[in-house]
């Protein structure tokens, strides 16, 4: 199944929560929905999904208009972030039961096993979904949205209310059980490690718009605006401004150096400069790096990498830096940028110039 | 410690002596209860029970009394999950201004309806039947049921209703299968509340009724005047008549205290 959305908008109460959303999701592909809390991944999914008609706008899937098709009749399954079962009933009944209504009565018990089997839930089948851990109460979602054979696959942030161990294990093994059905599979996340590790399609999402979709790798290296880089980033993108005069750039608080890597193509102009937080680095390193002096905020361990947190001017940066680094708070340093590893954005926030092979 | 028990088992003495005296008298003949103040029954006799189990004027009354309670409770429920449902789930104009105008139905004294549901019964010859009590017993059993049930259907996810309709389920077949289960508790709540506001209302039932449908509790008003003083088997009656809802609150006992966990009864 292929699912098509043209123009597609939505109003709630006079309010814009999604507009101007046009993609096509290809038959048996991974598409990640990322963005922040709010950016309307969740309204999107109900869209797609049929749980809400959209204001502007139209849904095809295969090439058939469904806008105003209610749920019940499309080939959907959805995972919610919130573990939702039917209480009432015991997780073989909850996995069996899209089966049942559709009835499809001869093959239930065996594909409900091969369910359970793959999602490991064989052992609590007797079992209520509120006596299993939040893991397992999951899975038993997964497993009923996996048993229907959907055409399309919606899960909206589906392990977002795990922990950290679960949630690895479930992220790895969630592509690879949906892989064989062939469903368009959609993934919201808001994080773009997450949306990294799935790989697939990304389409970021901000303020109800898609403001990039493609290839996830595409899209995190090449980011076509300021914004989709800033969405798919963490820890945030660091932003600084800078012209460009005479064949020299000037960084906000840096002295002038000559134009170089991103910035040998560039007119002459006032840009914003985008840059990763792993490409702030505290030694000077490359060729010809940028220095900028900075001071220091906070510095977080988390073993064996340190965030460093500095200020430098008006702007807040953030440094990914290896090994455990320990530095005072308010202490002078200079950091350093690469020319190469930078990217670049005209006052529109559209991207003028990066270097691809080097800026992710 | 000690001082706090006796306060409970005192409180629990002041509480439980009424419904004591009332069983004791109805074990008594009338010269017993009269003549001497005994804290048990000297002469016990069981006449009293045996002539209301005989006596049709009686027993009656109770048959009378649990049609209506019946019939209102299935008639109230079965409204309020509808209405409750809409309140729970959409929003639509006025939604609020019209649950609460539902809730300030309970704050009018039947008395003030008692008249025009008179006259209008009597015009539609519904007068004297359990349908005229039933009917006008809705009228605040309703409103408590929606309020009820709505406080129950807000605690399932609504999540719940949309996996449903995503799995395939027609409305009905949700709302039966899958959503009546989940608020089993608030129905029972609900109708335990209905039967029990139904089955002490007196002014309604007794307006609304004659000889046909005539509630227990109108006999026992009316048979003070017209017997004389018959104490022995008033009291009999008395305790009849608590022995419903005594057993309702057994069944919904453990969903009344859910109830009152979220927070609605």
């Amino acid at each position: 199944m292929s699912i098509v959305l043209e123009g597609v908008g939505k109003d709630v109460g006079g309010e814009t929560h999604l507009d101007g959303i046009s993609m096509a999701l290809e038959n048996g592909s991974l598409n990640v929905l990322l963005g922040a809390t709010l950016a309307g991944k969740t309204s999107l999914m109900r869209l797609m999904a049929g749980l809400d008609a959209p204001t502007r706008g139209r849904i095809l899937v295969d090439g058939v208009d469904v806008t105003g098709q209610p749920v019940q009749r499309r080939n959907v399954a959805m995972v919610y972030q919130q573990f939702i079962n039917y209480p009432s009933m015991t997780v073989y009944e909850n996995i069996a039961s899209p089966l049942r209504v559709s009835g499809r009565g001869a093959e239930v018990d065996a594909k409900v096993r091969r369910a359970a089997a793959l999602l490991k839930l064989e052992p609590y089948l007797t079992r209520k979904p509120l006596e299993l851990s939040g893991g397992q109460q999951q899975r038993t979602a997964i497993a009923r949205a996996l048993v229907k054979d959907a055409g399309l696959v919606l899960l909206d942030e589906p392990l977002a209310n795990l922990d950290y161990k679960l949630r690895e294990e479930l992220r790895e093994e969630l592509p690879r059980i949906f892989a064989e059905s062939g469903a368009v599979f959609v993934y919201a996340t808001t994080e773009p490690s997450e949306a990294l590790l799935l790989g697939g399609s990304t389409a970021t999402l901000h303020q109800g718009r898609v403001t990039q979709f493609g290839p996830t790798p595409e899209v995190y290296r090449r980011p076509q605006d300021l914004v989709t880089a800033q969405v798919f980033s963490d820890p945030p993108l660091n932003v600084v401004s800078a012209r460009k005069a005479a064949g020299q750039v000037t960084l906000e608080g840096g002295a002038p150096i000559p134009a170089a890597g991103v910035f040998a193509s560039a007119p002459d102009g006032d840009y914003a400069v985008g840059f990763r937080a792993h490409h702030l680095s505290l030694e000077p390193a490359g060729e010809r790096p940028i220095a900028l002096p900075a001071t220091v905020s906070v510095v977080e361990i988390t073993g064996s990498e340190s965030y460093v947190h500095l200020e430098a001017g008006q702007n807040r940066f953030v440094a990914l830096v290896p090994g455990v680094r320990r530095l005072d708070p308010g202490s002078l340093l200079t950091v350093y940028l690469e020319p190469r590893r930078l990217y670049l954005f005209d006052r529109a926030g559209r991207a003028v110039a990066a270097d691809v092979a080097l800026a992710a | 410690m000690r001082g706090g028990r006796a306060i409970i088992l005192l409180y629990l003495l002041f509480l439980m002596l009424p419904i004591y005296w009332l069983i004791n008298m109805s074990f008594k003949t009338n010269t017993e209860i009269t003549s001497v103040m005994t804290l048990w029954p000297h002469t016990l006799t069981f006449d009293n029970y045996k002539k209301i189990f005989t006596d049709p004027s009686w027993y009656n009354g109770y048959i009378n009394s649990l049609k209506y309670v019946i019939l209102n409770t299935i008639l109230s429920v079965g409204f309020a999950l509808p209405a409750a449902y809409a309140f729970s789930r959409y929003r639509f104009l006025g939604d609020k201004h019209l649950f609460f105008w539902l809730l300030s139905n309970r704050m009018a004294p039947p008395a003030v309806f008692a008249l025009p549901f008179f006259n209008l019964y009597s015009a539609i010859g519904l007068f004297d039947t359990p349908w005229a009590v039933a009917l006008a017993h809705c009228l605040f059993n309703v409103p408590l049921a929606v309020w009820i049930l709505e406080g129950f259907m807000s605690g399932v996810p609504r999540e719940i209703d949309e996996t449903a309709a995503i799995d395939g389920y027609s409305f009905p077949r949700f709302f039966l299968k899958i959503f009546t289960p989940l608020i089993a508790s608030g129905i029972g709540v609900a109708a335990f509340f209905c039967f029990m506001f139904s089955w002490v209302e007196l002014l309604l039932a007794r307006t609304l009724t004659s000889v046909n449908a005539k509630p227990i509790a109108a006999t026992m008003t009316r048979t003070v005047s017209a017997a004389g003083m018959d104490w022995g088997v008033l009291a009999a009656a008395g305790v009849l008549t608590l022995i419903p809802g005594a057993l309702v609150i057994w069944f919904v006992r453990n969903y009344i205290a859910k109830g009152f966990a979220l927070g609605r009864v």
